[in-house]
């Protein structure tokens, strides 16, 4: 037993210093190399075909277990009964029309010496360089009393679907008067305006279906994303309606129990009709197991190259990494993995990188005529990403009702731009 | 006379540049698509961007970046950008079919 575990160590030695000094592989010349990316959300699928259109002899898989993607961006509006489900959804028939072979399974493992992606049927893919584009999983546990059968009753609706619409039915079948409660995360986490486009929006239709309703945002933070614009406009649009009680005053869920839904802070108990729980949240599974993610359970990267910074070959982007100043959006989904694949395709030739440039914007609906946005340009500085100083902020404090129905326009505009950018 | 000087070699810096990256877009400018239609068939009312005229887009760029041009979120975006990177944005986008 123990000389044989010694032997394996001294293979598994020989095999790692064999790796290093093995040359890199460069794809100038004849072979095609292999990219093998996972997740076909706004991320992967966008990087996928960036990366077909940078190097067309690259040969690219794309690795997505569910037959259709079902967009987050919007999904508020489902729940707040403005918008159907099925307007979320979309296919990968371009996607795979572009070339890029895409393989509907779910991938267990990586391999990051052998350079091969395992897929759960058993089947190896190998690759010279991989994409990981997973975006979150939820961190159950973290939270005590949350777990999946919890959200069956408390809804986290933080990946698109069936959630969405778990909630939206529940808020269609409560009394008026009752009390909805939302309870919003620590940083980071997926969308970071997002608890609060929802809570708007479902403020929306309370005020709208429910008036005598009330619904309460618990929040483990003292700020958040377009703060004094969402406040502005809940003060105008729905007063009396949506009370929002930071860190500070006891917005922090310490527990909550799925039976009686109630949600409970070092200051209270609140017993919901409706509960929508975000909890807490970390990378996509496989970048455990890739053995990308870090303590914090997010993914250290390069923010020229999105390389991670505890892995060679394996890159991360979104929502699933560490990139700095930049929010987890699928308007940064398409910036980042576009820059992602076209230093992967600089990479595969053994050229460098150029040193990127990103954007990020991002709308929200604080009712069905009235948008707010956010906005960001960010550069590589320190190893992160970060802010251009001077560049990007919120929409103007001051800004007319005009300019406010005017973003609420370009915010749908922009969810048919992406999706056809993506998915079309 | 200096800064038409500078500009020219901007210029043909910046073909070098593209012509060793086969083609590769300029900081920035994969991130456009996210709103400016790639696609004719998008409907939006914001302009696609391929094909419009090259000094078109460094004016109203420059602008935006001012404040001089009315904006929702161009005025932000633009901050984030140098006269080089416009530029350098404005001849990709004039070439692109």
């Amino acid at each position: 037993m123990k000389a044989s575990r010694r032997a394996f160590i001294k293979v598994g030695v020989a095999a790692t210093a064999a790796a290093a000094l093995r040359p890199v592989r460069t794809f100038a010349q004849g072979a095609a190399a292999r990219v093998v990316v996972v997740g076909g959300g706004f991320a992967g699928a966008s990087c996928a075909r960036a990366l077909r259109q940078a190097a067309p002899r690259v040969t690219v898989t794309l690795v997505e277990a569910n037959p259709t993607f079902t967009a987050c961006p919007f999904s508020n509006a489902v729940i707040g009964g403005l918008r159907e489900l099925h307007a979320q959804r979309f296919t990968y028939e371009r996607v795979a029309g572009d070339g890029i072979m895409v393989a509907r399974a779910l991938a267990t493992g990586v391999d990051a010496q052998a350079r091969s992606v395992t897929l759960a049927d058993g089947a190896r893919l190998p690759y010279d360089r991989l994409v990981l584009a997973p975006g979150i999983d939820i961190r159950w546990g973290a939270l005590p009393g949350y777990d999946e059968a919890a959200a069956a009753q408390m809804p986290h609706a933080w990946r698109a679907g069936e959630q969405t619409l778990l909630l939206r039915r529940q808020l269609e079948a409560m009394d008026d008067g009752g009390l909805v409660v939302i309870s919003a995360p620590a940083n980071p986490f997926r969308c970071p305006p997002g608890p609060y486009e929802r809570a708007s929006l479902i403020a929306h239709y309370l005020k709208t279906r429910k008036p005598r309703s009330k619904l309460v945002i618990l929040d483990a933070k003292d700020a958040f994303s377009k703060q004094r614009l969402f406040q502005a406009a809940w003060a105008e649009l729905y007063p009396g309606l949506l009370e929002w009680v930071p860190l500070s005053r006891g917005g922090n869920v310490t527990s909550v129990d799925a039976s009686t839904r109630t949600l409970v802070t070092d200051f209270g108990r609140h017993q919901a009709k409706v509960a929508n729980v975000i909890p807490p949240q970390k990378a996509g599974r496989i970048a455990e197991a890739a053995g990308v993610a870090d303590r914090t359970g997010w993914c250290p990267i390069d923010p020229v190259t999105f390389e991670s910074k505890l892995q060679a070959g394996i890159h991360v982007i979104v929502d699933a990494a560490i990139a700095g100043a930049m929010p987890k959006s699928a308007f940064a989904a398409n910036s980042q993995a576009k820059t992602c694949a076209a230093a992967v395709a600089r990479l595969l030739t053994g050229a460098v990188p150029s040193t990127p440039k990103l954007i990020n914007t991002c709308y929200s609906l604080v009712a069905p005529d009235y948008g707010i946005s956010v906005a960001g340009v960010y550069q590589p500085s320190g190893g992160q990403l970060a802010e251009v100083p001077g560049s990007g902020g919120v929409s103007p404090a001051d800004a007319p009702r005009a300019t406010r129905a005017a973003e609420a326009v370009l915010a749908e505009a922009w969810f048919r731009t992406i999706t056809a950018e993506v998915f079309g | 006379m200096s800064k038409l000087v500078a500009t020219a070699i901007a210029v043909v810096a910046t073909a070098a540049a593209a012509v060793v990256a086969a083609a590769e877009p300029p900081a920035g400018a994969a991130a456009c698509s996210g709103c400016h239609p790639a696609s004719p068939r998008v409907l939006s009312p914001v302009p696609r961007l391929a094909g419009v005229d090259q000094a078109a887009i460094v004016r109203a760029l420059l602008e935006f970046r001012s404040g001089q041009r009315p904006a929702t979120v161009m005025d932000r975006i633009a901050k984030g950008f140098t006269d080089d990177e416009i530029r350098a944005l404005a001849a990709w986008f004039a070439t692109r079919p």
